[in-house]
This record gives C-alpha cells, sequence and structure tokens, in this order.
C-alpha cells in the first residue's frame, strides 16, 4: 500500500480544489441569493475534511478502528468555547496552541489506555471514552450542559495592530479553512511517506512482524493516535467558529459515526479519500433532508448499501475503475497480486521507499 | 445511610446488573462466537420495549404481549442476519461496525415513523403490581423482585446450556476455532444463525421486561448499547462469565454512584473501564 496513484487522481484533486477555490466567482452565478449560505455548507464540508482526514491516520493507515474520534472533535470546540473570552475576541496565536496542547495531553491519556487493547476492544473502548467525555460535558455546569456553549467573537489572527485575515468574513473564513485542509492534507501526505509512516504502514500489514523486526510498536501507535486527535480538535476549532457554539452532539458516538461513514464513503488509506468522503456525505445529507424528513432511513441504507456495494470508497473508483479493471488480462492480475506480495512481505523498511 | 436504604439500593444494583447481563450477554456470545460487533443490538433492546408497549395496547394483557413479541423479535434477528450479516463475516471489524451503524439509523427511524417521538410507560402488570413494606417508609415492588429472578432463571439456563449440553459444546469449541468445529460437520451457518437470533431475543425481551420499569423513548437502545460495551470490556468478550460479573459490577457503580456521588454518576463506569484496561486489558474473565 505504498502511495502512489494513477496521474488521474492528482489531476481530479486539482480540478476539484481549484472548482472549490474559485466558489466566490461562480457561487452566485449557480446559486443566486443563497450563494452565501452554499459558501457556509462549503466552509463546513472543508472543516469536515479534514476532520475525515485525520481519522484516515488511524483507520486507513494504522488499521486502529476508533469509533470515538468525535471526543476530540468536540474538545476542540469546547476548547475554543471555554477559553474564548467574553466580550473581546482571543488571539489565534495563543488559541491554535492551546487546543492543540490540550488535546495532545487528552489524547495522550485516552490513547495510553485504548492503545493497550486490539480490534474489537479498541473499537469498544474509545466509543466508552468519548461517551464519557459526552456525559461529563452535558451533565456539567462550567460547560453549559446540554445547552452548550455560544462563543461571542471569533478569535482574529492579527499581527500587533493588522489583521492578517478577518476571519468574521465568511469569505477569508473559507479560504482559512481551505488552506487548513491543504495544509493537514500535505501533512499527512508527508507523514505517510516518511520512514514513521512506513512503520505505521508495517503495523497495519502485520504488528508482530514489526515487533519481531524490533520495533516498539506501541509507542507508534500512540504518537499516530495524539497526531490524529490533535488534528480532530483543530478542525473541531474551526467547526465551533464556523457555527458560532460548541455543543455536546459534537462530542457524541453518533458524530464518530457519521466521520467513519465519510471515511468509507471516501475510501481510506488514501489521504485524499476522506475529502471526497466528506463532501459526499454532506451533499447526500443536504438532499435528503430536503427529500424527507426521514431522512436518517436513507441515510442508513446508503451506509449499508456502501458497505455492500462500494467497500474501497469514491477513491477506489478512481484508482480502479471497474470498467479499467474489467480489461485486465489474467497475467497482469497474477503479476500484480505478486507485487502485492512482495511489497507486504517483511522487508526492511528502507528498501521498500524503492518500489 | 441506614440499612433498609442501603439494601434498597443493594436490590436495585441488582436488579439492573442482572437486566444489563441480559443484553450483555446476547452482545458477547454474537461476538464470541460469531466474530460480529453488532452495534444495532441496542436498538433491538429499545424494539423489544416498543413491541411490548404496542402490543399491550392491541392485546391488553402484559403477558400475551411478551408472548406474542418474542417471536417477531426472533423474526427480525433472523432477517438480519440473512440479509445483511451474511456478507460480512470474512471482513474487517470496520465494515461491521458501519453497517450495523446504518443498521441503527433504519431502526431509530422507522421507530418514529411507527411510533413517533413521545415518551411512553408500560403499567406494571398483575399479579405483580404490588410492593413489599421492608420499613415503616420504605417498600420495595414486586415487579422489580420479579424481574430479577427471570434474570437469573434466565442466566441458569445460559449456564446449563453452555456447560452440559451438545450445543454447549458445539458453542464454545467454535468460540475457539471456528474452521475445526467445521471441519468436524458442524454447520457453523446454521450456527450463526441460531445465536445471533438467540442473542438479538435476549436483548429484545430485556426490553420487554424492562418496559414497565422504565419510560419507552427514542433513543433508549443507544445509550444501554454504550453500558454494554463497557460491561463487556470489564468482562473479557466472548466471556458468559464475564458479561454476568460485568453487568453486576456496572449495575452497583451505577446505583451506588447515583446516590454517593451525583456529580460524578455518568462518569463512574468509564472511571471503572479505564481501571480495569489498566490492570487487565483483555478483561477480567478473559
Amino acid at each position: 500500500m505504498l502511495h502512489r496513484y494513477p496521474k488521474r487522481v492528482a489531476f481530479i484533486m486539482l480540478v476539484l480544489t481549484a472548482l472549490v477555490a474559485a466558489f466566490p466567482l461562480w457561487g452566485e452565478a449557480v446559486f443566486g441569493n443563497q450563494a452565501n449560505f452554499m459558501l457556509e455548507k462549503l466552509t463546513l464540508m472543508l472543516i469536515l475534511a479534514l476532520f475525515a482526514m485525520s481519522l484516515d491516520l488511524l483507520v486507513g493507515i494504522v488499521g486502529l478502528v476508533s469509533l470515538g474520534h468525535a471526543l476530540f472533535f468536540g474538545l476542540g470546540a469546547y476548547t475554543l468555547a471555554l477559553a474564548s473570552p467574553d466580550f473581546s475576541p482571543a488571539s489565534m496565536w495563543w488559541m491554535l496552541p492551546l487546543v492543540m496542547g490540550v488535546s495532545a495531553c487528552v489524547a495522550l491519556i485516552v490513547g495510553v489506555l485504548v492503545i493497550r487493547t486490539k480490534g474489537i476492544f479498541f473499537i469498544m473502548t474509545t466509543l466508552a471514552f468519548g461517551q464519557m467525555l459526552y456525559y461529563f460535558i452535558s451533565t456539567s455546569q462550567f460547560a453549559g450542559g446540554t445547552d452548550g456553549v455560544f462563543i461571542m467573537f471569533r478569535p482574529s489572527l492579527a499581527l500587533g495592530e493588522r489583521t492578517l485575515v478577518d476571519l468574521d468574513n465568511p469569505y477569508s473564513f473559507f479560504y482559512f479553512c481551505l488552506g487548513m485542509l491543504l495544509l493537514g492534507y500535505f501533512f499527512l501526505r508527508w507523514l505517510t511517506r516518511s520512514y514513521f509512516g512506513q512503520v505505521l504502514d508495517g503495523i497495519h500489514d502485520n504488528e508482530h512482524r514489526m515487533q519481531a523486526l524490533g520495533y516498539a510498536t506501541s509507542g507508534y501507535k500512540l504518537v499516530a493516535f495524539v497526531i490524529a486527535g490533535v488534528m480532530a480538535a483543530v478542525a473541531g476549532m474551526l467547526a465551533a467558529m464556523q457555527y458560532g457554539f460548541a455543543n455536546p452532539a459534537q462530542l457524541g458516538w453518533h458524530t464518530s459515526g457519521e466521520v467513519l461513514m465519510m471515511l468509507i464513503l471516501g475510501g481510506m488509506g488514501t489521504i485524499f479519500g476522506p475529502i471526497l468522503g466528506a463532501f459526499a456525505y454532506e451533499i447526500l445529507l443536504y438532499l435528503y433532508e430536503h427529500a424527507t424528513t426521514h431522512w436518517p432511513i436513507l441515510m442508513g441504507l446508503t451506509i449499508i448499501a456502501a458497505v455492500l456495494v462500494l467497500p474501497r470508497g469514491i477513491a477506489g473508483l478512481i484508482i480502479a475503475p471497474p470498467w479499467r479493471r474489467k480489461r485486465q488480462t489474467a497475467s497482469e492480475a497474477v503479476s500484480e497480486k505478486e507485487n502485492a506480495s512482495i511489497a507486504t512481505s517483511a522487508q526492511p523498511v528502507t528498501q521498500r521507499k524503492e518500489n | 445511610m441506614d440499612l433498609a436504604f442501603f439494601s434498597v439500593q443493594l436490590l436495585n444494583g441488582l436488579q439492573y446488573g442482572l437486566l444489563l447481563f441480559l443484553i450483555a450477554s446476547g452482545l458477547t456470545l454474537i461476538f464470541g462466537i460469531m466474530g460480529i460487533i453488532n452495534l444495532a443490538h441496542g436498538a433491538m433492546y429499545m424494539i423489544g420495549a416498543y413491541l411490548v408497549y404496542d402490543l399491550t395496547l392491541r392485546l391488553g394483557n402484559f403477558w400475551l404481549a411478551i408472548l406474542v413479541a418474542i417471536p417477531i423479535a426472533i423474526a427480525l434477528g433472523l432477517i438480519i442476519e440473512r440479509l445483511f450479516l451474511d456478507t460480512l463475516y470474512k471482513r474487517d471489524h470496520l465494515y461491521q461496525v458501519l453497517l450495523t451503524f446504518g443498521l441503527i439509523l433504519v431502526l431509530n427511524e422507522a421507530q418514529r415513523i411507527i411510533w413517533g417521538g413521545d415518551v411512553h410507560r408500560v403499567a406494571v402488570p398483575a399479579p405483580f403490581d404490588a410492593s413489599i413494606q421492608l420499613t415503616d417508609n420504605l417498600q420495595y415492588s414486586v415487579y422489580r423482585l420479579f424481574v430479577m429472578g427471570v434474570c437469573l432463571a434466565l442466566a441458569g439456563v445460559i449456564y446449563w446450556v453452555m456447560r452440559h449440553t451438545r450445543l454447549g459444546i458445539i458453542i464454545r469449541a467454535g468460540a475457539v476455532n471456528r474452521d475445526m468445529v467445521e471441519g468436524l460437520g458442524i454447520n457453523v451457518r446454521t450456527l450463526f444463525t441460531l445465536i445471533f437470533s438467540v442473542g438479538v431475543a435476549l436483548t429484545a425481551f430485556a426490553g420487554m421486561i424492562a418496559a414497565p420499569l422504565t419510560s419507552i423513548a427514542p433513543g433508549m437502545g443507544d445509550s444501554i448499547l454504550i453500558t454494554c460495551f463497557v460491561v463487556v470490556v470489564i468482562g473479557g468478550i466472548g466471556s458468559i462469565k464475564g458479561a454476568f460479573w460485568g453487568a453486576i459490577i456496572i449495575g452497583m457503580a451505577t446505583t451506588f454512584g447515583a446516590v454517593l456521588i451525583p456529580s460524578l454518576a455518568s462518569m463512574v463506569i468509564y472511571l471503572i473501564m479505564a481501571a480495569v484496561l489498566l490492570v487487565k486489558p483483555r478483561g477480567l474473565f478473559a
């Protein structure tokens, strides 16, 4: 699973990024007076894409299925909401490090406990820890209980007296989120191709073998867990800025399930897939919500269908389209299988880079 | 806290724990034997409660309603297993999580369509709608004692089946090595269907007998599911014995937590789970 994809992947992603980035140019022409509403939706999709991408590091790259990732998303939102001063905007220069620091500490504590478990236990314990914070927040006085906390002022990004990016302006905030998403994407791409990422990949394929090779796999998994948690918290902070409040629902396990759904819809383990998944999920949600009040039934059936029919997601369709797979001759299939078995065999990590 | 109050809490904790055991035993059986993580388990508990509410209104009798509801729950389990889970046995847990999460959305919304979003109650049925006088000002509901008795009896039956019948041997062997059991000529396919239906029926039954004790509301399955996950994690996955003691621990912790430390009550069970994970990451009885 080394990340070399056909050229069309880069092409499609570039075109889509350009399309999204140029939304202020074409939005008004297509959506008319709904353009501002659509811009908000689009901003939310960018934020959720960052959230889904952070989960991909755990689920797709390391193979740790977390059903409690919303814990960090909500943690980021609540850190922002509770640390913001009431009557003036906070500065992004300390808010962002604060959110990252708090989430890193929590991820470290939770991570030490959950990394001790494997497989199904990991799913259950991450879910339980997520719910622990959910119940703690929704019964607490200081965090507003089930009502949540309103954020009066978005943090400002200024250098001295000069505002660098006016985050109150929907357009600048949109580009700020796009920038954060791209930053997250290139960071994860770099990370998965680095030595550290290769070890994570090895753990995914065969953890016992990696241990036999002398890697302290728990440490690697813990670091990956913390990185994923911090990225999810940043996404949560952005989401709270967008909504204007932090709410217990952002912590709940339904949010964890939804982000997992975005991941599978987009295609896990690909980093770019979850971005497509987040967009696809939100677009489907929008369509379903407008079609019927009983939209969860449609969403549930979509999830079931995706699992049964499209386990590799949209990214799987782009990387290996079905009409191409059919034309593949038998000998090609065999040689590809051989390549795959070589790639997963126990070669030292440094050699695998050449594949 | 005087002795009478203490013993009432003890009974409540025991009753809640035994009810949790019924649900968690289904969850742990389905995982232990079939290797399936079933998030829709809690939704089955909710459906059991709603079925009894609906049928009690229609038939006018709680006991008759339970008799009719049990086959419906088993049929639902059969349909779900045959339609959806059949394809998932060989696939990663991730897909099981997602598919059963999808099932939760469908079942929860189906409940809203059929029964609406209101909170309902079922009257405590005769002849158990009385209470016992413990002290001058403390009473205890006979129905709660009855529920305890039923749960204990079912726990006994499960124990007997697992320990002393041929089916129990097959199930225990299947949990250790599925392929070997199949190689010995056992039809694992049928066994899976049976286990899943029984697991679902146990959960739905727990929902049915709990109906007169709780308020029947949308989403009631979600919270019980997560509590049962904690039970299973504490006890050890696949272990019936673990599910039993895990359920008793959680039942007691929840009841006494609510009385002694109300501010932390909702977190107590997770703190216990964290402590167990620190000491025994695979559960107390695994």
